[in-house]
This record gives C-alpha cells, structure tokens and sequence, in this order.
C-alpha cells in the first residue's frame, strides 16, 4: 500500500546552471523540518546538486528546458527526492550510472550517479530517449531523541 | 570564485574559497589553469578550507589540476579538505590518485 506524503513541494526552474545552488538550498530548507544533522543536510544537498546538474547538462545540452524538482516528506522521516526533466533522456542506465562514465565536458566526472548512491538510502532513475528522465532519491533522517516530528 | 596564491620557494599554496559545483567549475578550472602556467610551481598545495560546498565537479576541478601537474612533472597536494567535501572525494576514490591530507 501507498502511503501518502505528509508534506510535499513543487518547484520548476529553467535549466540555467546558476539554479544549481538554488535547487540544493531549496531542498535542505524543506529538509529542514525534519531537524537533520549538518552531515544529512550536506548529503541531501550534494545530491540534489548532482541530480540537478545532470538535467542541466545532458538533458538540455543545447536548449534550455523545465527542470522539475519533487520533494515529499512521509510519516517515517523518510524524505523523497524527485528530480525530472523532458529532456534527451538517457540510451543506456545501467553505463550513465558506471562510475566514470560521461558524456559531459571538461567539468563533469562522471561520478555524479555514484555520489548519489552514496549520499541517499534509495536511487532509481528512469528515463526514455526523446522523452526525458525521472531521478527518484530517499533518505530516512533518524529521529532524534527528544525532538518531535 | 575567488582563489588565493602564496608562492614560497617550496611550494605554491592556491586557497580556493566558495561553493564548487558545475556552475562555477569552468571558471574555476581556468583560474588554476591560469595560476600553475604563470608560476610553474614544483609542488603545487590546494587548500580547501574556504570551500563551503563541493559536488563532483569538485573532483573534475582536481583532476584536471592533477593533470597539469603530471605534465610539469611536479606533484599535487590536497590539504584542509572540510567535511563535506571529504565524503565526496571519499565516495569517488580519489584519494587513490591524488594525495589528500
């Protein structure tokens, strides 16, 4: 059974990479209702910046398109992450989430999908060529003793 | 993205400062590109303790440096890493090809 989202926002954002820091600000605020440590903060926010990045460099490499960032929040303090665009989408997932691998230019890695593994419990990405791509990220963040939710 | 030099005779120390991500990378790259060609230094240090952000364009920032110094045939170093910054260079291993204090 489904459960419903306690809390959730919407934001769309033109895929400009100055929208980068706003994304990843804009989650740890939401984030922030559920009282997570500095370090929980640091891994939502360096997610959300990879996953954001990604759309903004390969989803529109030469046009600039809507980014669409999800954000829910359940009962159990899990907080989950959604980060879409309509872009080119991605022929192969299984080899964009190898690390190393990249198609980007002189900034990118290639590490992007592997740092999000390791900084979020949860990563599932959809996508289909000509149509776009869906990141879905969770992160449980540990209730704390004495602070109620 | 501003960058610090201090040139001694042992070392070239750059203190990078501010957030790393794909936005300010490019910029950033060229900066340190800019700084290694003018001052051709032996022993390059990267201080990151003004950095108060970092995602992997942070590691293609050190790479590409790490790059550069392979090619003068001098060495990188990598010291004041903040927290954040740590777990990402962590994550990516890149501990195993740059020396990270």
């Amino acid at each position: 059974m489904r459960v419903s989202a306690i809390d959730q926002a919407v934001i769309s954002f033109s895929s400009r990479s100055a929208n980068e820091g706003f994304a990843r600000a804009a989650a740890a605020c939401f984030a922030a209702q559920l009282d997570p440590t500095l370090d929980e903060l640091a891994d939502i926010k360096t997610a959300v910046s990879e996953a954001v990045t990604n759309a903004i460099v390969h989803a529109y490499p030469d046009r600039l398109g809507k980014v669409t960032m999800r954000l829910r929040l359940y009962q159990d303090g899990q907080l989950e992450i959604q980060v879409k665009d309509t872009g080119m989408g991605i022929p192969d997932v299984e080899q964009a989430r190898t690390p190393l691998f990249t198609t980007g230019n002189e900034e990118r890695s290639g590490m992007g999908f592997t740092i999000m593994e390791s900084f979020m419990d949860k990563l599932q990405v959809r996508s289909q060529v000509g149509r776009g791509t869906t990141v879905t990220m969770r992160k449980r963040i540990a209730r704390r003793a004495g602070v109620p939710r | 993205m501003p960058i610090t030099v201090t040139n001694r005779a042992n070392a070239t120390t750059i203190l990078l400062s501010g957030e790393i991500d794909h936005h300010g990378a490019r910029t950033m790259i060229s900066q340190l590109e800019e700084t290694i060609s003018t001052w051709l230094p032996a022993h390059l240090v990267l201080d990151l303790s003004g950095v108060t952000f970092m995602d992997s364009s942070g590691i293609a920032v050190l790479l590409r440096t790490l790059r550069q110094m392979n090619h003068l045939g001098g060495s990188l170093r990598v010291t004041s890493i903040p927290t954040q910054a740590r777990r990402v260079l962590d994550a990516a291993g890149v501990g195993r090809l740059i020396t990270l204090d």
